[in-house]
């Protein structure tokens, strides 16, 4: 069971986007950082642990060309080795900064090049793998950036093809071992999934095909693909394979995150955030799921959604048009 | 954000307008014939041809400001006038409505079933007149083909392109409190019950596979809500039944039109920081708008047709006050074409109004350039 803690108020809503909340726990400073992307904005706080909003600052969309502000796609905190970055990605380009958002260390501006007329040009989806940074694009293009330890010498070492249409998120974790190499996937609108294997080159593994519907979120778990989806579905998949193993009608509307903490969260516009606990099966060693909470959060289209602790104690909530940060514990 | 998105904006905004308009000529007792112009007259200007190409050309959304512009000049496209006031409160109406079809879309693609309710009902405004009827089966037909085929990512694009548009918007609208669809805190009710998504599966059942794909297990669990499977899906066709009720006329009774204005403005920092900002970029949007208006072949009120005004209050007095009354975070500015002092700005008007074809009416005036921008002015 959960409980309602007290909000963290926003200078802005949030916007109408997918993934839209990203959490870095800071355990050793008891500290929470929080970003919210509102518009051509996006919001960063940190808070102590009873939602004490202690700090935040306003991040803005880079190069203003064009007939209205840029829009921020996604925000995004990158854990890599030896630092932590903070992502904005627009529909102009890739902003990075240090992880309290107070200097900018790289910009990468997009090349519209091969895109028509019809096109919307962004970036969206963002995951550190290793000391590598990736970002996915409206092409279907994820671009691999190598990070320094240090420093704004941060070099574009990769682009993966291996998505035709906008990549919507981007999950990763460190390798298993021996049985199973998989430690990213990509996500697409077109529903299809990419696993991949890091490295000085990344090595497409396999290839889950979509069935008609976005998938706008994924997660990564031991060697199992979560993935989110446009019609309210959760699927697991065996990572390396790229097998069936459960599939949820878990929502009535479409799926606008997820996150894994050990249990797996999914939140929707359907107002809904859902937790369920995986475990493996003693037999068959496969994945089994088991609906644990259901929370709904009245009249709110979520768009992001987040554990703010390790053991999955506590969640985050945001929704369109709202101005605040909703908390959730387990009592 | 999806470059797709103004032609469905405008298009279900304007059949809002009209819906409030029909229902005000017969509350106001606005004689029939005249009544009937003064819709033949709007229409006939949104689904001009010319109109139409400009709006289809991919582009970015407008800002506020400038929609609203356009709109201004779309209620005065005939004999009917409107003061400051009760333009206001008109555009209020159109934003809120649309801002809930938007939002209660099942699908995202469901936009397109809410965009041809729109049309639908125009269509059976314009019975009578089978030149305008024509002009909107042809934009039915455009929207067919380029919306037809887009995929449901593109249309999620699309959906949050909208939202976001209507981000912070909380005014509200009496006849949404008293169906209860929204709340007193200006915000929408999202419904845990009732039809699904046409592709949604009812929430509730867990599935587990076996690695050579066979279940091995079904468990249910309680999902929440109380939801339904979509009886059908509806039809994109020119004419069918479209099952979602979102874009019908919701007005067609005598229903009331009141806008609560307190306590209406959220975020107040968010939105003053669109509204006065100083705008770098507000040559391009006026070029662009010029380009867009250009299109528009307004007609001079004419001859022995006297024009009317129309009221979106009860009263004058009711008018006065809410001018008077209206808080100052929800000023609509109306962007302003300085004729005389900004030389360039004239020119490419005046080039753009010379591209267009010379109507089969004879012109009152010599100029056509000083005739919009005469227009505009008066806004």
């Amino acid at each position: 069971m959960f409980r309602r803690e007290r909000s963290i108020p926003l200078r802005g809503s949030a916007a109408a986007l997918c993934n839209n909340l990203s959490v870095l726990q800071l355990p050793v400073r008891n500290l929470t950082h929080f970003g919210v992307v509102h518009g051509p904005s996006a919001q960063l706080l940190s808070a102590a642990p009873e939602g004490v909003p202690l700090a935040q600052r306003q991040l803005q969309a880079k190069e203003g060309a064009g007939v209205s502000p840029p829009l921020i796609t996604q925000v995004h905190w990158c854990v890599l080795p030896f630092r932590v970055l903070l992502v904005l990605t627009s529909h102009r380009g890739i902003q990075m900064y240090e992880s309290d958002g107070s200097v900018m260390v790289y910009w990468h501006a997009l090349d519209a090049g091969d895109a028509s007329l019809v096109q919307a040009v962004f970036a969206r989806g963002i995951a550190a793998s290793g000391h590598f940074i990736c970002v996915g694009m409206w092409s279907g293009r994820v671009l691999v950036f190598d990070i320094p330890a240090k420093g704004p010498n941060i070099v574009l070492s990769e682009e993966l093809a291996g998505h035709q249409t906008p990549i919507t998120d981007i999950a990763t974790e460190p390798a298993q071992g021996q049985d199973c190499v998989a430690d990213m996937v990509t996500a697409d609108d077109s529903g299809l999934l990419c696993v991949w294997q890091s490295g000085p080159e990344f090595k497409l593994l396999t290839r889950i095909p979509g069935f008609g519907v976005p998938c706008p979120s994924v997660q990564l778990w031991q060697g199992t693909v979560a993935a989110g989806y446009g019609n309210g579905q959760v699927r697991l998949y065996e990572a390396s394979t790229g097998t069936l193993h459960v599939q949820i009608d878990a929502h009535a509307r479409a799926i606008c995150a997820l996150d894994l903490a050990p249990e797996l969260l999914s939140a929707a516009e359907d107002t809904f955030v859902h937790i369920w606990q995986l475990s493996r099966s003693p037999e068959g060693g496969y994945i089994e799921v088991e609906h644990c909470h259901g929370e709904c959060v009245p009249d709110t289209q979520v768009c992001g959604a987040r554990f703010c602790d390790p053991s999955g104690s506590s969640f985050a909530v945001t929704g369109y048009d709202l101005a605040e940060i909703l908390r959730f514990s387990s009592m | 954000m999806s470059v797709r998105t103004l032609p469905l904006l405008f298009l279900n905004l304007g059949g809002e307008m009209l819906y409030i308009l029909d229902q005000r000529l017969r509350a106001q007792n606005i004689p029939g014939d005249k009544a009937r112009k003064v819709l033949n007259d709007i229409i006939s200007t949104m689904f001009n041809r010319k109109f139409m190409e400009e709006l289809f050309k991919p582009q970015e959304l407008y800002s506020k400001k400038a929609l609203r512009t356009v709109y201004d000049r779309l209620a005065h496209a005939s004999i009917m006038r409107l003061n400051q006031a009760s333009m206001d409160k008109l555009y209020d109406l159109m934003t809120m409505a649309f801002k809930y079809q938007v939002l209660l879309c099942p699908r995202p693609k469901d936009v397109l079933l809410v965009t041809f309710n729109h049309l639908d009902a125009i269509k059976g405004f314009i019975q009578d007149s089978p030149t305008i009827l024509h002009q909107v089966d042809e934009t039915f037909q455009q929207l067919t083909e380029i919306y037809g085929g887009l995929s449901a990512g593109e249309f999620q694009l699309i959906r949050q392109t909208l939202l976001i548009f209507f981000q912070d918007l909380h005014i509200r609208v009496s006849i949404f409190l008293k169906d209860k669809v929204q709340n007193s805190n200006g915000r929408f009710v999202l419904p845990v019950s009732g039809p699904l998504p046409w592709g949604t599966k009812v929430p509730g059942l867990v599935r587990t596979f076996n690695n050579k794909g066979e279940e091995v297990r079904k468990v249910e669990f309680k999902h929440g809500g109380s939801y339904v499977a979509a009886p059908k899906e509806g039809s994109f066709e020119l004419y069918g039944d479209r099952v979602l009720k979102l874009g019908t006329n919701m007005y067609s009774v005598n229903r009331p039109m009141e806008t609560h204005m307190s306590g209406a403005s959220e975020n107040l920092a968010a939105q003053t920081q669109e509204s006065i900002a100083p705008n770098p970029l507000a040559k391009e949007e006026l070029n662009l708008l010029a380009r867009l208006i250009g299109g528009m072949e307004i007609k001079k009120p004419s001859g022995p047709e006297p024009g009317f005004r129309l009221n979106l209050f009860t009263t004058d007095e009711e008018e006065e006050q809410a001018a008077l009354t209206r808080p100052e975070e929800l000023f609509y500015e109306v962007i302003n074409i300085q004729a005389t002092q900004d030389q360039q700005t004239n020119e490419e008007l005046a080039r753009i109004m010379g591209e267009f074809e010379i109507l089969d009416q004879p012109r009152r005036s010599a100029s056509k350039g000083d005739d919009l921008l005469a227009m505009m002015d008066e806004l």
